[in-house]
């Protein structure tokens, strides 16, 4: 379904992540966590921009590893764990936020 | 959590009557055709103003099914006789995970297999085609095709349907042969050949770049050295190094795999062993398999002896991948051998799991076996491992050695009961290109037995860690068995075991390299 964005109506796939990535604008974020019912908090931007940070520099989503170590070295310790992302994006960090931030989904035996 | 039901778990296992059609509305997502035409495939798109893309038949989709199964069962005698030999005696029925889990009879191997079966006796059987009704042939029309296209991605090819039958059918060899009918006709599935093209393209399943990978081991090396102290390596595309170590690119990304990986690296180090990681060859799993394709599955095979060649390695090693494991040992030689510029001395390929214990056997590496005595162990045997493979040089070498392996570094390891385990193991319910979302709700009731058999290893031995040898298993298990009660760190690799308890020496290299296999040269 495609979704409606800044008066845009921007392509996606069957899971919901955008078919083309250059569509994005951090309004994609907001309607895409508003149709899953979720409120996205600075907490999530974090994650958000890491992940688009991340992607522009290697072209690929980073492996949890790398994202709760990120994460642990920019906003402290107790949150650089699986539990704390898993908290912010229950479907799972690689999953939901990469959809979020307008990165494709990580595919292959993961 | 979920919008279906989750089965209940039963004390003991319970053989369900077949429900039908309770599964019919499950199939996967079509590839588009770009993904189609990357892997030699035709694909077909109609798309309406305003609405999402639909990807269906090409013209003349008919007699092209009809051909490709005229062209399979010619080039594989064993599809021929699986087609023609089925005696219809019920052995199958109630051995598969995703009947037990699903209810559906078509389910059922023997059912499955006849949705391929009634059409071929239609059109290359003499009874099929002047007496169809005598003999249950059927005309092959669109809801045939849809038909397939659900219930042959209802199958993970775990060939355990096959230890049971008297004739020795192999449905797996059914399944990829209707899944490669179906790619030729424009119905691929998405979830496989996208990632099939991302090989082709990337250079692994995940689309990790090369500077991605490198990056990630550059990582991974660090953990290791804030962990242990000790400067342990993951070269890549290291030229004259001796091994070409070949793993899933899971490997590289996924939670509990990396901590597997991390336990190779441990191994070579301490057996002071010279080995790389190609950038070319960054992915052992071959999708290639799972569709039924002969040419994928050869030309993806190829990257591993063109890096193996480039590198100039005399050994190539595969990491912990089920059916990467069944290419490599089974087929490997005739997909892209001779391999006559490696070291004739040792198996080729050779297992990660071989690698260690016989390092284990040689007293070369140094284990701290209570550094697993928080967990008791069991061994989950992957499908592609225990039914078409083998490992060591002998008949059941890949039940004892990875068992040999986990019992050299942990204390507490008990088996699931027997019937779950070893040649009848239960897939984990994700293998055989069915690990995509799309396809969750067979996942959660395919996982069914072996969580069953998971939960009263629990009750009856205090079993709280499972262990495997295939990236497909470890991310189902991780992701599904959540549904039963259980935690997504209860699932490890073989690997990660064997990184808990090997104790490096922490000053600089190695000096004591003996004069065994492992010597540089």
């Amino acid at each position: 379904m495609p979704i409606e964005v800044n008066g845009k109506s921007l392509e996606t796939d069957e899971e919901g992540y955008l078919a083309n990535l250059n569509d994005w604008v951090p309004e994609c974020a907001t309607v895409m966590a508003a149709l899953e019912d979720q409120e996205l908090t600075e907490s999530h931007w974090e994650v958000i921009n890491f992940l688009r940070e991340y992607y522009d520099e290697y072209q690929i989503a980073p492996a949890v590893r790398v994202l709760t170590k990120a994460i642990g070295k920019k906003l402290g310790k107790d949150k650089g764990n699986s539990k704390y992302l898993y908290e912010l994006f229950p479907y799972g960090p690689g999953k939901q936020a990469c959809k979020y931030a307008g990165l494709p989904k990580p595919t292959g035996c993961v | 959590m979920a919008d279906f039901e989750v089965p209940e778990l039963k004390e003991y296992p319970v053989v369900p009557m077949p429900k039908d059609g309770v599964m019919s509305h499950l199939s996967p997502f079509v590839a588009k055709p770009e993904f189609q035409e990357a892997l030699g495939y035709p694909g077909n798109k109609v798309q309406k103003e305003g609405e999402d893309p639909k990807y269906i038949l090409i013209d003349g989709w008919k007699e092209k099914a009809i051909d490709k199964m005229g062209d399979l069962l010619d080039r594989y005698r064993g599809f021929r006789v699986f087609m023609d030999s089925c005696v219809k005696c019920g052995a199958c029925t109630d051995k598969c995970h995703y009947y037990l889990g699903t209810n559906d009879a078509k389910n059922m191997p023997v059912a499955r297999q006849d949705l391929l079966r009634s059409v071929y006796r239609r059109y290359f059987t003499f009874a099929g085609k002047y007496f169809p009704k005598l003999v249950g042939a059927r005309d092959l029309t669109e809801d045939v095709v849809d038909e397939w296209y659900s219930y042959f991605h209802q199958c993970s090819e775990c060939r355990r349907c096959s230890v049971f039958c008297p004739y020795g059918i192999d449905t797996a060899e059914v399944t990829m042969a209707a899944r490669e009918i179906l790619a030729h006709i424009g119905k691929g599935q998405k979830y496989d050949n996208e990632i099939i093209g991302k090989v082709f393209t990337i250079g692994n399943n995940l689309g990790l770049p090369e500077r991605a990978l490198a990056d990630s081991l550059e990582g991974l090396e660090e953990d290791i050295f804030d962990d242990i102290e000790v400067p342990v390596k993951l070269p890549l595309d290291k030229k004259g190094a001796d091994i070409l170590l070949v793993t899933p690119s899971a490997d590289f990304f996924a939670e509990p795999h990396v901590d597997g990986l991390m336990g190779y690296a441990k191994v070579f180090h301490a057996t002071g062993a010279n080995w790389t990681l190609s950038s070319k060859a960054s992915e052992a799993a071959n999708f290639g398999l799972f569709i039924g394709s002969y040419e994928n599955m050869q030309r993806i095979s190829m990257r591993i002896r063109e890096a193996a060649l480039e590198l100039g390695v005399k050994r190539i090693v595969y990491g912990e991948c089920g059916h990467a494991w069944r290419v490599g040992y089974s087929f490997l030689n005739t997909l892209a051998g001779p391999f006559d510029f490696l070291d004739q001395s040792y198996p080729i390929p050779q297992h990660i799991c071989e690698y260690t214990k016989d390092a284990l056997d040689q007293g070369l590496l140094n284990i701290d076996k209570s550094a697993n005595d928080d967990m008791v162990l069991t061994f989950h045997d992957s499908c592609n491992v225990a039914r078409a493979s083998g490992m060591g040089n002998y008949p059941g070498g890949q039940f004892d050695i990875p068992r040999a392996v986990i019992k050299a570094v942990c204390n507490n390891f008990v088996d699931m009961e027997p019937g779950t385990t070893h040649d009848a193991t239960f897939c984990c319910g994700g293998g055989g290109g069915l690990l995509t979302d799309d396809l969750m709700e067979l996942r959660v009731k395919g996982i069914l037995p072996r969580a069953s058999a998971l939960t009263n290893a629990v009750k009856e031995n205090g079993v709280t860690h499972m262990a495997a040898i295939c990236a497909i298993c470890k991310s189902q298990f991780t992701k599904v068995l959540p549904y039963y009660g259980f935690t997504m760190d209860q699932i490890v690799s073989v690997h990660q075991l064997v990184s808990n308890a090997i104790v490096l020496e922490s000053q600089g290299e190695e000096d004591n390299d003996s004069d065994d296999d492992d010597a540089e040269e």
